[in-house]
């Protein structure tokens, strides 16, 4: 009876997941739906053009391009940074450190992970801004490149700790077997061990992507938030997530500025719906090799 | 021994359940507790202009001393921010750097049944900012259109005659974000309601504005006189090209000579009562008029303090 009980909360917890996401889609797109159907909004103009002027007196335009321009550059470049380090890393503190130097690695890279995301923020705007302004010249030290090395130190944590785990993973006798054919480390690594622990690693960097694409406190606050296509990674830009954390509150419940808001919400659950499901795929085509 | 650890595992989970579930009430009950200190202890939110925030903050600590059982909680987030709020019913007083506009009213009459009451605290003029190096000393709206304006021509330092002791020449635009009451007052006093050019960076809080300006030599920004500091420097004002600029000081702003002067207001939704009337009427005492002065406002004149 009481095992019955049991396994049936626990069947709950299992299938709560499901519950969680499907609710939560349905309460964003039912605010965001009904200003699809509004003839003055135009679907290619919401993600097309890069005139965003919710508030306008004369003639409100919702078009969020260079937002979607911005947190991709933003993340791009956080990729480029966090997936060499955080892989490095990974193989480092998997396979080459000795058993005292891995444990403090550890420790400390887990404490990198703990660090709320409002004080890298806090650090984006005071310290590497101007270290930017000091080093490269430029007028603003909030921009592309400050948004994307403070999102690289964010994702750097959980790659390596996944990353690690994925080579953890690999069974010894792989590494016993390459070694006695006469492999070096380096050889071990480069052809056994990667090779093997492909799909874990492409985990760590698909979630440090999703961490990356998701952030909101730290950029918000080290972007520069400007509306604006980027020329160079010197420029402010201004992404999804911190448009709506900047806005929500103000725009009046129900308006046409909060249901495009939760529209970007939509946008951003999209896109990390895609990079999901594409790593889902690429996971599968890998293991049917 | 098999049986055993299958028999385990099911009460290590109900175990964890019962935790949870523990957890979870307490958690319930802290937050019945909170309220009903609430009850003996009155608090008065409140909610809105970044540009009055400190002013609030100011007041609330003074009050303190005044009233030791009212607690005056104050936020920030922009006008339009403590306007929602104030709407939804989830604060007592609206702090505003703009007037309330008139769908806002009518969503407050229909919303709550009541009519937002106004009343003016201070004066501010909305200074406008450049970096302490730069040799600008006066400006006139048309310049500031062209330079903030959507189809505004100004975009180098150089078209405004000025050559910047530091280099560089590209002006740096410094704006606030949407929910601002000062970027709504700036857009339709000194753009004439005309939208904003994009890509100026947006800043979430006056304060914000002015330390980016002190840390940028080619940036030009729009703040309270209240955060002026010795990094910045505040333009002298001209409506019109030729007329004399004016700068941002008190009498300026009291004789409206000072272009860009403004009301600062706080908004209840209805007449005031109880708690909350006996804390307007002490704004507008000396005592909370003082207040309005050390955080850099200009003081509301004693004939012109009414409710």
């Amino acid at each position: 009876m009481g095992e019955k009980l049991l396994e049936g909360l626990i069947y709950l917890c299992g299938i709560s997941a499901i519950i969680f996401v499907l609710g939560i889609f349905f309460f964003v797109f039912k605010e965001a739906f009904p200003v699809l159907a509004k003839p003055n909004f135009s679907l290619g103009q919401f993600l097309f053009s890069p005139e965003w002027y919710p508030t306008s007196e004369t003639n409100v335009r919702y078009g969020v391009f260079a937002m979607i321009v911005g947190t991709f550059s933003v993340t791009v470049l956080a990729m480029l940074i966090a997936v060499p380090f955080g892989l490095g890393a990974a193989v480092f503190v998997s396979e080459f450190c000795g058993p005292k130097l891995k444990e403090t690695l550890k420790i400390i890279i887990e404490l990198l992970a703990a660090i709320p995301s409002v004080v890298w923020g806090f650090i984006g705007l005071t310290v590497m801004s101007k270290l930017i302004v000091q080093f490269t010249g430029a007028p603003v030290g909030v921009n592309i490149l400050n948004g994307g090395v403070i999102l690289a130190l964010m994702s750097v944590p959980i790659i390596v700790s996944i990353g690690e785990d994925a080579l953890k993973a690999v069974p010894d006798s792989y590494r016993e077997a390459g070694l006695a054919l006469g492999a070096t480390q380096w050889q071990l690594v480069y052809r056994v061990l990667l090779p093997a622990a492909k799909t874990g690693l492409l985990a760590a960097v698909l979630l440090g992507v999703g961490r990356a694409v998701g952030e909101t406190m730290a950029v918000l606050m080290a972007t520069g938030h400007a509306v604006h296509i980027p020329h160079s990674i010197l420029d402010s830009v201004r992404t999804l997530t911190a448009n709506i954390a900047a806005e929500l509150g103000e725009a009046p419940e129900h308006s046409d500025h909060y249901r495009v808001l939760f529209l970007t919400g939509v946008l951003l659950f999209t896109i990390t719906f895609a990079v999901n499901l594409a790593a889902d795929l690429v996971i599968r085509g890998i293991r049917k090799k | 021994m098999i049986k055993d650890s299958m028999l385990q595992r099911p009460l290590l989970l109900a175990g964890a359940l019962a935790v949870t579930v523990a957890l979870l009430h307490t958690g319930c009950g802290k937050s019945e507790r909170g309220a009903a200190g609430r009850a003996a202890k009155t608090a008065i939110q409140i909610k809105g202009s970044d540009t009055m925030v400190n002013l609030a903050q100011a007041w609330a600590e003074e009050y303190k001393k005044v009233a030791p059982d009212v607690d005056v909680e104050v936020s920030g987030g922009g006008s339009g921010q403590g306007i929602a709020a104030l709407l939804k019913g989830t604060i007592d007083i609206a702090t505003c750097s703009r007037n309330m506009k008139p769908q806002e009213i009518e969503q407050a009459k229909k919303n709550t049944g009541k009519e937002p009451k106004e009343i003016i605290v201070g004066y501010d003029a909305l200074a406008i900012y450049v970096h302490k190096d730069n040799p600008l000393n006066e400006i006139a709206f048309e310049q500031l259109a062209d330079i903030y304006a959507e189809g505004g021509k100004i975009t180098q330092w150089s078209e405004l005659g000025v050559k910047l002791p530091a280099g560089g020449d590209e002006i740096v635009r410094v704006s606030r974000q949407s929910s601002s009451g000062t970027y709504e007052f700036f857009r339709e006093h000194v753009l004439n309601k005309k939208d904003f050019k994009l890509g100026s960076r947006d800043m979430n809080g006056s304060k914000e504005v002015v330390e980016l300006i002190a840390a940028t030599p080619t940036a030009i920004g729009y703040s309270g006189m209240g955060y002026a500091t010795g990094h910045v420097k505040m333009l002298k004002v001209s409506a019109k090209a030729g007329q004399p600029a004016v700068a941002p000081t008190v009498e300026a702003t009291l004789n409206h000579t000072y272009p860009i002067a403004r009301s600062l207001l706080v908004y209840t939704l209805g007449q005031p009562e109880g708690v909350v009337k006996s804390f307007e009427d002490w704004i507008l005492s000396d005592a909370g008029q003082k207040g309005v002065e050390a955080s850099g406002y200009v003081p509301v004149p004693q004939a012109a303090r009414k409710q």
